[in-house]
């Protein structure tokens, strides 16, 4: 039977990080993964990444993941693809199914890196073509290039919900509705802003009461809920709809670690069966480890460290590497992982309700209940603020660990600080060039440059544009407000490329000046 | 034994419901009903149920429908999900046609 | 239904190599080669990929990354062919999958 130091099964984000750091120690790694391309979801995610600089942050998902296969080849891992580990025993043995055949190898170490599936529920009509999960949708449109559908409903208003709304816009789809059982919204606030200013309207409080068709989805009904999630008759709601896009949370893969007999834990706060592990994911079986997903759902930022982390404690397990540089390597990782588990959204804070931000701002009810700031929201956030002449509006307004904005200013005129989770404030004494830098560096689009005093009785505004056809200068249409409602007519006066901004185009639009803290979205009409 | 499998705790009649026919194991087409009536015929592990059933044995292996079963049949029982025990984990992972599983090869 | 990206504005115009024939319940249809089955479909509007044994349901795409096997229909004669991560290849023969068979109930 072949053997190998370590074998990986998962070529996803931490599969590929803990290979590259066990190989670049030396070991003789195989990375196992069923798919017919590396990658896990990486691939799939064409939205700019939030976090710190050093951490990738405000590079698209898909790149992440092209740098990770080049770092990858180059450490000489050996990634073996269409080979799917259908079992897992005593002493590291597995059994991989590849080429019509089984192979049985061993590893002196093993880490399972297999990621998460979706999670579905359940409604009359679930099981009609058109009723489709959100990572479906996302494969559908960014791996293969075909729409999932023309009219689409979305069920879940957590991160995965809110980023593939927002894919579905950008590929040509038509999102009727973002619909939450919950009262609030579950992800980012600045990913639901940029979704809900171009239109689409959010249902909390409401789900889908069934899906109607014969032989396919032609149309959909949801209606509100009560606090026991009990509908509240009357309140239905009828949409025409091809398609259903279900993205209700992930569960770990871990049936794995469960038939190799490691202890398991049923632990809602990670998503549910997973292996019980220590900080760099050592199982109750000495030499096996996890990383990602299996032994919690979070993001790819956290499962890449993750890896890391699980690669060179493999190393250090099969004798490739010092205690003391283990516990000095991880110490590092350990920083940066605790810096992406900060702020509102901290796995820590999973299911409080949070009232204020950590500068004692209250937090925008009308964003959680419905998608957007009201205008009489706001200008409480320090990144608003009102000044003549050109300047960044800043709409962040949740703490999240995020700050390439800081940065992204050549002026300076941004500042968050030391702590990454503060809410960006806008420097008034430092001046603003209108360069748009910010605007672009905003993983969450949430910047916006405006100038109140552009010519008599108008005011230009400039926003992150990620849309085809791309308007051009002299088009005429209309601005939306952040609710997605028409506020005033507009015209453009100007669109900016640039290989800086990363696909990221700069619409500049003219509207009467009272429109400047209420427009927020250009229209063609 | 832990009190879960304890099969002389009373859990009640079996009261229809009016979603009995919706389908949860998509593969082998199994209805919420059906589900809740073989907890009641003194199915009480998530093992048995699939046995009785063959929910989560069809093509998918229970990838869609084993969390739907778990919560189904903690409800009837009156307990949480995360008190059972989920169902055995084993080879294959994935649907494998005989013909490969038998395919053994050395490398 | 569905239909084909011709520019995304992320990730721009997709190179999808050779565009060949195949068949859909006898009927001929193009997509790209090495795409899905599925996809192909997809672009070409078909939402039914089969029938389900018991209840005669219909199903189609659903994960669309190989796990949930919904999207499964009889391909080249052979039944239970997970669309969603089959190439597809010129001339394939793809039929609507009833039950485990690719003849409908009622001629079954």
């Amino acid at each position: 039977m072949k053997r190998f130091d370590l074998i990986i099964v998962g070529a996803g984000p931490s599969g590929l990080s803990a290979a590259i750091e066990a190989a670049k120690r030396g070991l003789e790694v195989v990375v196992f993964d069923e798919n017919d391309k590396p990658g896990g979801q990486l691939f799939k995610q064409i939205h700019k990444f939030f976090g710190s600089k050093e951490h990738k942050a405000k590079v698209r998902g898909f790149k992440i993941g092209q740098d990770l296969l080049k770092e990858a080849d180059e450490a000489g891992v050996k990634v073996v693809l269409n080979a799917t580990v259908c079992g897992m025993y005593q002493d590291k043995e597995i059994t991989v199914r590849y080429n019509d055949a089984i192979h049985h190898y061993k590893g002196d170490a093993i880490i399972i890196a297999t990621g998460a599936s979706e999670n579905m529920v359940t409604f009359p009509g679930w099981t009609l073509p058109g009723v489709i999960g959100a990572g479906a949708a996302q494969t559908m449109m960014n791996l293969h290039g075909v729409k999932p559908g023309n009219k689409i409903l979305m069920l879940g208003s957590g991160n995965v919900g809110l980023v593939v709304s927002f894919q579905l816009l950008q590929c040509g789809c038509e999102v009727v509705g973002l619909v939450d059982a919950a009262p609030r919204v579950g992800g980012y606030g600045v990913h639901a802003a940029k979704v809900a200013r171009t239109g689409v309207p959010f249902y909390l409080s409401h789900t889908i009461v069934k899906a109607e068709g014969e032989d396919h989805v032609t149309g959909v009904t949801i209606a509100e809920v009560d606090s026991g999630f009990n509908f509240i008759p009357g309140t239905e709601k009828h949409f025409d709809v091809d398609t259903i896009c279900l993205a209700v949370g992930l569960s770990p893969m871990s049936q794995l670690l469960k038939m190799a007999g490691c202890q398991m834990e049923d632990n809602p706060k990670r998503g549910g069966q997973v292996p019980i592990c220590d900080e760099c994911g050592r199982t109750s079986i000495p030499g096996v480890f996890v990383a990602g997903d299996v032994s919690g759902i979070e993001e790819a930022s956290s499962a890449m460290i993750e890896g890391r982390m699980a690669g060179i404690a493999a190393a250090e397990y099969l004798g490739y590497m010092e205690k003391s540089e283990l516990d000095e390597n991880l110490a590092s990782l350990n920083e940066a992982l605790d810096g992406l588990r900060l702020g509102m959204f901290a796995p820590k804070n999973r299911g409080k309700m949070i009232e204020a931000t950590e500068e004692g701002i209250p937090i925008s009810t009308n964003l959680l209940k419905k998608g957007y700031v009201a205008d009489d929201e706001i200008e409480r956030f320090p990144g608003v603020v009102r000044k003549a002449g050109i300047h960044p509006v800043i709409e962040c307004t949740q703490n999240i660990p995020c700050n390439p904005c800081q940065d992204a200013c050549p002026k300076k005129c941004i500042k968050i600080g030391a702590n990454i989770t503060t809410l960006p404030a806008v420097d008034e004494t430092a001046e603003c060039v209108g360069c748009g830098m910010c605007v672009a560096s905003c993983s969450g689009q949430a910047i916006f440059l405006v100038d109140e005093t552009y010519e008599e009785g108008y005011a230009s505004i400039t926003m992150p544009y990620e849309f085809l056809p791309l308007p051009q200068a002299g088009d005429k249409g209309i601005a939306l407000g952040r609710d997605g409602q028409k506020v005033c007519d507009a015209e453009v006066i100007g669109v900016k490329s640039s290989p800086a901004f990363d696909k990221t185009h700069l619409l500049t639009m003219k509207v009467p000046s009272e429109y400047v803290m209420k427009a927020r979205f250009f229209k063609r009409v | 034994m832990n009190q879960i499998n304890d099969r002389s705790r009373d859990i009640g009649e079996f009261v229809p419901a009016e979603d009995d026919d919706m389908i949860i194991c998509r593969c082998e087409e199994i209805t919420k009903g059906e589900i809740r009536q073989a907890v009641h015929d003194g199915m009480f592990t998530l093992t048995e149920i699939r046995r009785y059933l063959r929910t989560g044995m069809g093509l998918c292996q229970g990838q869609t429908c084993s969390k739907l079963v778990k919560g189904i049949v903690a409800r009837e029982l009156g307990v949480s999900p995360a008190e059972l025990e989920p169902a055995t984990s084993r080879a294959p992972m994935r649907p494998t046609e005989m013909r490969i599983l038998g395919n053994e090869v050395e490398d | 239904m569905g239909t084909r990206i011709e520019e995304h504005p992320i990730l721009g115009k997709q190179e999808k190599g050779r565009m060949v024939k195949f068949f859909y319940d006898g009927k001929e249809l193009t997509g790209y080669e090495g795409e899905p089955i599925a996809a192909a479909l997809k672009a070409a509007g078909v939402m039914a990929h089969r029938y389900t044994k018991k209840d005669h349901k219909p199903r189609g795409i659903f994960c669309a990354i190989g796990r949930c096997t919904d999207c499964v229909m009889v391909v080249n004669g052979k039944p239970n062919v997970r669309t969603c991560v089959t190439p597809l290849e010129e001339g394939m023969q793809v039929q609507t999958q009833y039950g485990v068979s690719d003849k409908p109930f009622e001629e079954q």
